[in-house]
């Protein structure tokens, strides 16, 4: 399966990675052969066979509906890259 | 000082041979003078070192200290700090302050130790040579000129070059055990879920496994014995109750069935690498083991399987660093998009975005069943493999790579190479299987680590096995020149 350059746009712009037009025929070459690598796995028979997705598979754990989180708004706040009375700030996203 | 194990600093600390604040000043000294050379540490930490090291030598007064306290340590930057840098070896983190503690973290600080620092790695674990971290690739101690492996990189070379006596790590798909191979000291990937992944920053959840780098089985054991445990702040924590790592480190080997897998040593082994394990093998054997041949039939495709999930779950996990609420933001966004776009983009380092790029595709409409259904139905396949060899045989031996010590820049603008390089781990963590690599000797004087794979939660005797092989062996012992 090899890759066009329009792939790798379209991925990039899922991936919210912006990638330079000089930058893309690196990531077209480099990933198309990860993805040669990894062909390998179509030589194999899987039609029986269920996914694995966990080691162990566990179920998930449930605990008790309550409130264990503390309140670390503050501490959290301080490590932001824009912050204002509390909230986080992004650039205007409603005109 | 500094040339002793966890277990004899914690009896000659018991013995008042010197306090914990002399033992942590030394390895402080010891940091400064070599990591200008080794840059195994992104951040070292003297003052509140020193602040725990004293509240140590109170606990030791007093007749408090457990098998841990007042020993130094160094927490690979994987691990969350409160109020120190967390970076990931990441520009995206280089300004990020963790707001807590990782469990691992809390656990360790909990039995006593002294964190000395935190370690470099390869951006966000993704790497095999330490050479992608934002802080620059760590030497090597047996050979400046080469890599010290990874991701955990920082942590091996730091233990190896004696500038702490123990470290942590993380496994996703070999970052424990191949360094130590690389290094020339132990390193124990635990079964997945019996370390706490809380506050380890995530690369692929279902695989990623902390554990400790160390200079000997024994240190391995102790330190197992508090970083282990259930964890509700995890929820893939194991809730099997944790057992005394040490307990049967003294156990004869007399009747183990040791398997080695046949496509192991199919004759693209490293001649040199074979007979370093082939002779560690032989050891085991006049030790009591039986030894036979196994077979794994499917590990050529766990470096697929491997690179398709890990990529996968990393294009999920690091959605999370969107310039937002924490980490790097890019100058003057236009848009939020903008800010999305050019906040990762500039964030992330080559390595990392590869990852994404191909975790995203894999994922993506289309795409979805051809790769990463059809990869999680040959980690079945690949674990399936090892439970029916493991019915057969106790452990499973065999090399912890393919070869030693690469040279810096080797694989840089390589990654098949690099990723091809991580055959006998990643399968390992693919299975969800506990593992340990102890030094095995030398080919063309680089160290050469043997690895031994155990069944679900048989930390016990991977410990035994190794710490039996150590007390016939010294391989464990050598030091690099200059660090001796």
């Amino acid at each position: 399966m090899s890759l066009e350059k329009s792939d790798i746009d379209k991925i990039a712009w899922l991936a919210r990675i912006s990638i330079s037009e000089e930058d893309t025929p690196n990531y077209l070459h480099d990933v198309s052969n990860i993805l040669e690598l990894v062909e390998k796995m179509n030589n194999v028979d899987t039609d029986n066979i269920e996914p694995l997705a966990h080691p162990l598979e566990i179920t998930a754990r449930l605990r008790d509906d309550k409130v264990t989180e503390t309140d670390q708004r503050k501490h959290f706040q301080e490590i932001a890259p824009a912050v204002d009375n509390g909230h986080y700030l992004v650039p205007k996203v409603i005109e | 000082m500094y040339k002793k194990t966890i277990k004899q600093l914690s009896s000659a600390l018991q013995n008042k041979d010197f306090s914990s604040e002399e033992l942590v000043s030394s390895y402080l000294q010891r940091c400064d003078s070599h990591n200008s050379n080794l840059n195994c540490f992104i951040s070292l930490m003297p003052e509140t070192a020193i602040a725990q090291a004293r509240s140590a030598d109170k606990k030791i007064q007093n007749g408090e200290a457990g098998p841990l306290t007042g020993i130094p340590l160094a927490h690979k930057d994987i691990f969350c700090t409160n109020g120190t840098k967390t970076s990931c070896g990441s520009s995206m983190l280089d300004n990020f302050i963790a707001p807590y503690d990782a469990t691992v973290v809390t656990r360790l600080n909990e039995a006593g130790m002294v964190t000395l620092g935190k370690t470099n790695m390869d951006e966000f674990a993704m790497g095999s040579t330490n050479e992608t971290s934002f802080y620059g690739a760590v030497k090597n101690p047996w050979d400046t000129a080469r890599v010290p492996g990874g991701s955990s990189g920082g942590s091996a070379a730091a233990v190896a070059a004696k500038l702490a006596p123990v470290a942590t790590g993380t496994d996703t798909g070999g970052s424990i055990r191949q360094p130590a191979s690389l290094c020339g000291i132990t390193g124990l990937k635990p079964t997945y879920g019996r370390v706490s992944r809380y506050g380890m920053i995530a690369y692929a959840s279902s695989l990623d496994q902390g554990g400790p780098i160390t200079q000997t089985a024994e240190d391995a054991a102790i330190m197992l014995n508090a970083m282990a445990g259930f964890d509700e702040r995890d929820s893939t924590s194991a809730e099997q109750a944790v057992e005394d790592y040490t307990k049967d480190l003294n156990e004869s080997l007399d009747g183990l069935k040791i398997g080695l897998p046949k496509q192991y040593f199919d004759g693209q082994l490293d001649a040199s690498i074979e007979s370093v394990i082939q002779a560690g093998v032989k050891q085991l054997e006049k030790l009591g083991a039986n030894v036979k041949e196994i077979e794994l039939p499917n590990s050529e495709l766990s470096i697929p399987a491997y690179y398709v999930i890990a990529s996968a779950e990393c294009s999920s996990n690091l959605a999370r660093f969107d310039g937002v609420r924490f980490g790097h933001r890019c100058d003057d966004p236009e848009d939020l998009t903008d800010l999305y776009l050019r906040s990762r983009a500039e964030g992330f380092g080559k390595e990392v975005k590869r990852r994404i790029i191909t975790g995203t595709y894999v994922l993506s409409a289309g795409y979805y069943d051809a790769y990463y259904l059809k990869a999680q139905k040959l980690r079945r396949m690949i674990r399936d493999d090892f439970r029916s060899a493991l019915e057969d045989v106790d452990v499973i031996i065999g090399p912890t790579a393919p070869q030693t010590a690469f040279k810096l820049n080797e694989f840089i603008d390589d990654p098949i190479s690099m990723y091809l390089s991580d055959i006998y781990t990643v399968s390992v963590n693919l299975a969800g299987l506990p593992a340990i690599s102890v030094p095995a000797g030398f080919a063309n004087e680089l160290p050469v680590g043997m690895q031994i794979i155990g069944n679900y939660f048989a930390e016990s005797r991977l410990l035994n096995i190794a710490h039996q092989f150590q007390q016939a062996t010294d391989w464990h012992q050598q030091s690099p020149v200059g660090f001796d």
